[in-house]
């Protein structure tokens, strides 16, 4: 047992009692997982998420079986956008390298292609909207349409969330005054939730172009 | 999020020298490889009590805040009650304020009363000082998370005084109707209703992020899971239920407040009214009531499992013996809330279902039963030959076992999809679930706050009022509800306004009036308590440090009450779990969580 792992199983049968678990036991340092705080946080986090998401697929498959089911044609915006956002969670990762390197002035400014990236995805969400706004496709109009905003508006909202953890990174390391051990694992973490937006953006618009 | 971390590859280093393979020597102090936590110390009033990152005060505000919106709740029932027992006599009671009344009792009660006092409340105050740490491992959010629920309350109150009233679709909230015109507070009312919901999710996920891993990964040396008070286990399990759940709860009312505003159609289908058909068509709003109710279900756990924790703990300590089967208390606690999510349907069973549907539902709401059982056994067989003192937390912890035995048999019967069917829309259920989750839980809720009153203020409860309190309480309870059941078996329906010449109603009508008068007596005399507790905080008799001989680590502070920061200069160290009572081969009574062996040499260890 070199590494810490939840096996929940095994932690609800030990015997306390036992003069072997005793010792074993008064030498715990009092954690379960071999995690930091902040890491566990943002794991939790995307728990809540993926739950949340899951219930509005759910919801999706239930509702769309109804004879009034229109589906949306979907325009190549975004196409762009969805392309935007897999090139963001690879500079992201590269950022990430770099800081694991110590490179942090090469990291900041992939951070700020980030960011950048970020925003035009979000713009470019609008965009869509517009396009489908002027086309009359409001979210009374069908439940497909309905869906497509709920999905973009709660997909953008989570994009929006992770910005601010985003910009408070960036900051950091742009007034020089840092702390290294942190600075590494607000950019690791930022990087794991983008990747998780990505995915949840997959699911998403996998489902919606597939029916 | 990025300003509160410990370096990842220390605490890798630390997990690999504490691994089985190395046994120590008995009884060295393993050195505390993470740093203490760097707390954030208040300046002004203003950070020490208003915007204030420590988790005990953050707590007590929490417990106000749901005290006094709880108040509200039973005021509400009381006007209920009132239309009732008595009909036709109070002009201020009409259809639309009796729904109303109903509705917001009821979602009062369950969220914003039990729900933030159990987990924000006790959760706060309790956690950092039973498992040994200074703080919730996120001070900042978990101050954000009570400011968010204060302004959820907020809207809910705001909800009273707009155009239309609050909203009084029944505490379900379901679809169609909720949002159509006709149902009292279908215009603002719902919308805010929705809101608030909504913002009290973010605000509980933003503490149960706290709760959850402050619990696993900031408790002290030699606290292991299997070592924590049960109070923990039921806060801890509960709190993972939430976070699970209460998704559910903000999809429906994301949804539902989209079909209200936008005029999608997500959980509304085809409507004629007044002849006329409306824009909505091809909603589901079965589709809302499985979500509904995949929060619901485990909402009844996240309410139930801490009060199972805390009355163990209490049980325990007042009747001076350790928990019986401690073991078996933490997996029946954990079974619980793992079948909670897979029992939501037998709430629907009016709803209309496959007949197998209802059958696996009816299934897996049974064998909840068998862990449920096994705690209440463990209960009696903790109680069986200890030496029971009659200390008012005992007397509510009694209370509650006979109490939760009550709705829980008659959830037995409900559970069945045959039973169910007719009974399901009479006072029968009213009665079960406020027995289960009304009555019961709050009976822990008292039994604790007298219990850890003195930790909080240096100060006891006065006594008599409190046993006056526990009386009143206990047999005005059973007032209320047993007839209830009555009632019901006589068909007496639930949700109606009032029953006119009904033939059902010709034996009810006595038992109505008595269990009016009953509910307002026992009403009253919880403004007796709160009185007890506010002239307490500053005349009540002065405690002795750890009055009920108690082992866990919250009595053993260096300063009591407990100040910022908990535990002064070291964090305690853990050497038993906190049911060392009548430990045999010790000439101690009790002894504390942190007296390591050499202390009580002659103690021997106990099979739980």
């Amino acid at each position: 047992m070199s590494k810490k792992e939840l096996n929940i199983f095994k932690l609800l049968s030990e015997k306390p009692w036992e003069d072997s678990q005793k010792v074993i036991d008064d030498q715990h340092d009092g954690k379960t997982l071999a995690l930091s705080k902040a890491k566990l946080g943002v794991r939790t986090i995307m728990v809540v998420s993926t739950v949340i998401f899951s219930l509005f697929v759910v919801s999706y498959s239930d509702r769309m079986l109804v004879h009034d089911w229109r589906s949306l044609s979907e325009p190549w915006l975004l196409w762009v956008n969805t392309i935007i956002l897999i090139f963001t969670s690879f500079v992201f990762h590269k950022t990430k390298v770099l800081s694991d390197k110590n490179e942090f002035e090469k990291a900041k400014n992939y951070l700020l292609i980030v960011g950048f990236l970020t925003f035009a995805f979000i713009t470019g969400q609008l965009l869509v909207w517009q396009y489908y706004v002027n086309l009359g496709q409001y979210a009374s109009t069908n439940p497909a349409n309905a869906f497509f905003y709920l999905f973009t508006a709660l997909h953008g909202v989570h994009v929006l969330g992770g910005l601010f953890f985003w910009g408070r990174a960036t900051t950091k390391l742009f007034t020089k005054n840092f702390s290294v051990l942190k600075i590494k694992q607000a950019i690791e973490l930022c990087a794991i939730y983008w990747h998780f937006l990505l995915i949840v953006w997959f699911i998403l618009f996998g489902l919606m172009i597939a029916t | 999020m990025t300003d509160e971390y410990t370096d990842n590859k220390i605490e890798t280093k630390a997990a690999d020298s504490s691994s089985g393979s190395y046994v120590p020597p008995a009884e060295t102090i393993p050195a505390q490889e993470a740093p203490d936590q760097e707390l954030y110390h208040a300046k002004s009033f203003w950070t020490k009590w208003v915007f204030c990152q420590d988790a005990k005060v953050i707590g007590i505000q929490y417990a106000l805040t749901a005290t006094a919106i709880g108040f509200i709740g039973l005021i509400l029932s009381w006007g209920m009650r009132l239309q009732l027992g008595f009909p036709e006599t109070f002009s201020f009671l009409g259809p639309a304020t009796y729904y109303q009344s109903v509705t917001m009792h009821g979602m009062i009660m369950v969220i914003y009363l039990l729900t933030a006092l159990f987990l924000g409340g006790f959760g706060n105050y309790l956690i950092p000082l039973m498992v040994g740490a200074r703080d919730m491992v996120f001070p900042y959010v978990n101050m954000v998370s009570y400011w968010m629920f204060l302004v959820a309350v907020l809207v809910l109150i705001a909800s009273f005084f707009v155009p239309g009233g609050p909203t009084g679709a029944g505490w379900t909230l379901y679809p169609p109707q909720a949002i159509l015109p006709g149902t009292p507070g279908s215009e603002m009312g719902i919308v805010l209703m929705l809101v608030s919901l909504s913002l009290f999710v973010i605000g509980f996920t933003m503490g149960g992020l706290n709760y959850v891993i402050t619990i696993l990964q900031s408790r002290t040396r030699g606290m292991t899971l299997m070592r924590m008070p049960l109070t923990i286990w039921g806060i801890f399990t509960a709190t993972v239920l939430a976070l699970l759940a209460f998704p559910a709860l903000f999809v429906a009312c994301i949804m539902m407040t989209l079909d209200n505003l936008l005029g999608t159609s997500f959980f509304m289908p085809e409507i004629f009214t007044m002849g006329e058909k409306l824009e909505y068509g091809g909603g589901s709003p079965i589709l809302f009531q499985h979500l509904f109710w995949f929060f619901g279900h485990p909402e009844v756990y996240i309410v139930a499992l801490p009060a199972f924790g805390i009355v163990s703990d209490l049980i325990s300590v007042h009747a001076r013996k350790n928990v019986f089967g401690y073991r078996m208390m933490v997996w029946a606690i954990v079974i619980i809330g793992a079948l909670s999510f897979i029992v939501w349907a037998h709430h629907m069973y009016v709803s209309g279902m496959n007949p197998w549907f209802g059958f696996f539902f009816a299934t897996t709401t049974l064998i909840i039963a068998v862990p449920t059982a096994i705690k209440v056994y463990n209960w009696v067989l903790t109680l069986w030959r200890g030496n029971i003192h009659l200390t008012i937390p005992m007397l509510f912890s009694l209370g509650f076992i006979v109490t939760f035995v009550n709705g829980g048999i008659t959830g037995l019967f409900l559970g069945n999809v045959i039973i169910d069917v007719p009974l399901s829309d009479t006072y029968f259920v009213v009665a079960h679930f406020h027995m289960v989750m009304g009555i019961a839980p709050l009976m822990v809720v008292f039994g604790a706050i007298y219990h850890w009153y003195p930790l909080i203020t240096g100060r006891h409860l006065n006594q008599t009022l409190g046993k006056i309190h526990f009386w009143i309480t206990f047999v005005g309870a059973y007032a209320i509800y047993f007839p209830m059941h009555y009632l019901g078996f006589i068909g007496v329906p639930r949700r109606y306004f009032e029953m006119y010449d009904s033939p059902y109603m010709t034996s009810g009508v006595g038992l109505n009036q008595f269990i009016t008068v009953a509910a307002l007596i026992v009403g009253f005399t919880q403004i007796l308590f709160l009185y007890n507790i506010f002239t307490s905080w500053y005349k009540g008799e002065k405690s002795e440090r750890n009055p009920w001989k108690a082992n866990s680590l919250e009595w053993h502070t260096p300063d009591y009450p407990p100040t910022h920061g908990n535990f002064g200069k070291e964090l305690p160290v853990v050497y038993r779990w906190p049911y060392d009572f009548s430990v045999p081969g010790s000439d101690k009574e009790y002894i504390p969580q942190d007296v390591p062996p050499s202390q009580v040499p002659t103690a021997k260890a106990e099979q739980t």
